[in-house]
């Protein structure tokens, strides 16, 4: 089973991964954390959202009007979620 | 008996609010913290202490049938999905708020600032708001209902049997049932 010189060894394995998460991780170095200039949607959606969509609560606004399609999609995924146990509990179900 | 007669009848007292509350929270989502999503949550909570008030077969013939719940969630979602495809019809895009500042339903003009609000603004959005308020409700308690029925819970005529044969045995007087 274990040859020597396999790749599947478990050394090689360990060093592989280092080497792969170094890889993934170089770029993080050079990245500022809170710099304002990269979020500068925050501050639209509170400017904006009460003479655009003209509700009060801006997560309101930002859920229901700028993010519709997600909401969509989340209302879809609880109706499947539903189905999911509607067909698991079937049987005992009468 | 899992659970008494007073814990029935509290229980029985709170729905009633418990049920208003969550309303005014999907009703009022546009205009302070809450929504769809945390009002038919509330309202679930609800359903699921009249599952508790209550016993299972009386929730079942009497008022709740699960039929009606999945009823409830399928017409949120399509409520949700037409409120959106009307967008595409009357306006620019699907989920346009064509419904704002129109002056119709929920078209009052916007004051701009700091101010108590109304509820008739912000367009579709309260529309959008109760689809899935409503839908939310219905998945929850749908759920609740289809796991509650692999439960074995005795029916009430076993519960009065039960608790009266209790009474004889413990009542040395007899008489009281």
């Amino acid at each position: 089973m274990k040859e020597a010189g396999s790749v599947f060894q478990p050394r090689f394995v360990i060093v592989l991964i280092v080497l792969v998460t170094l890889i993934l991780l170089l770029p993080a170095v050079g990245l500022t954390f809170g710099d304002p200039s990269i979020s500068s949607t925050d501050q639209y959606y509170i400017d904006h959202s009460q003479t655009e969509t003209g509700a009060n609560n801006v997560v309101a606004a930002i859920v229901f009007d700028y993010r519709g399609f997600d909401t969509l999609g989340e209302a879809t995924v609880l109706f499947i979620a539903v189905l999911g146990v509607a067909m698991v509990f079937r049987r005992l179900h009468k | 008996m899992t659970i008494g007669l007073i814990g029935r009848s509290a229980g029985r007292l709170l729905v009633p609010f418990i049920f208003i509350f969550g309303f005014y929270i999907v009703v009022h989502g546009h205009l302070t913290p809450g929504g769809g999503f945390q009002g038919g949550a509330v309202i679930a909570t609800g359903v699921a202490l009249i599952l508790v008030c209550y016993y299972y077969r009386e929730c079942m013939e009497r008022f709740i049938p699960v039929k009606s719940f999945k009823l409830v969630e399928s017409a949120g979602l399509m409520l949700f999905i037409c409120t959106a495809l009307a967008g595409l019809v009357a306006a620019s895009g699907f989920l346009f708020n064509w419904l704002n500042a129109s002056g119709g339903l929920f078209g009052h003009a916007v004051a701009y600032g700091i101010n108590p609000g109304d509820l008739y603004t912000a367009g579709i959005i309260p529309v959008l708001n109760f689809a899935i308020g409503i839908e939310v409700f219905g998945a929850l308690s749908a759920v609740l209902m289809f796991m509650f029925a692999g439960l074995k819970e005795p029916t009430q005529e076993e519960d009065d049997a039960e608790s009266s044969v209790r009474n004889i045995d413990t009542d040395k007087k007899g008489g009281r049932k």
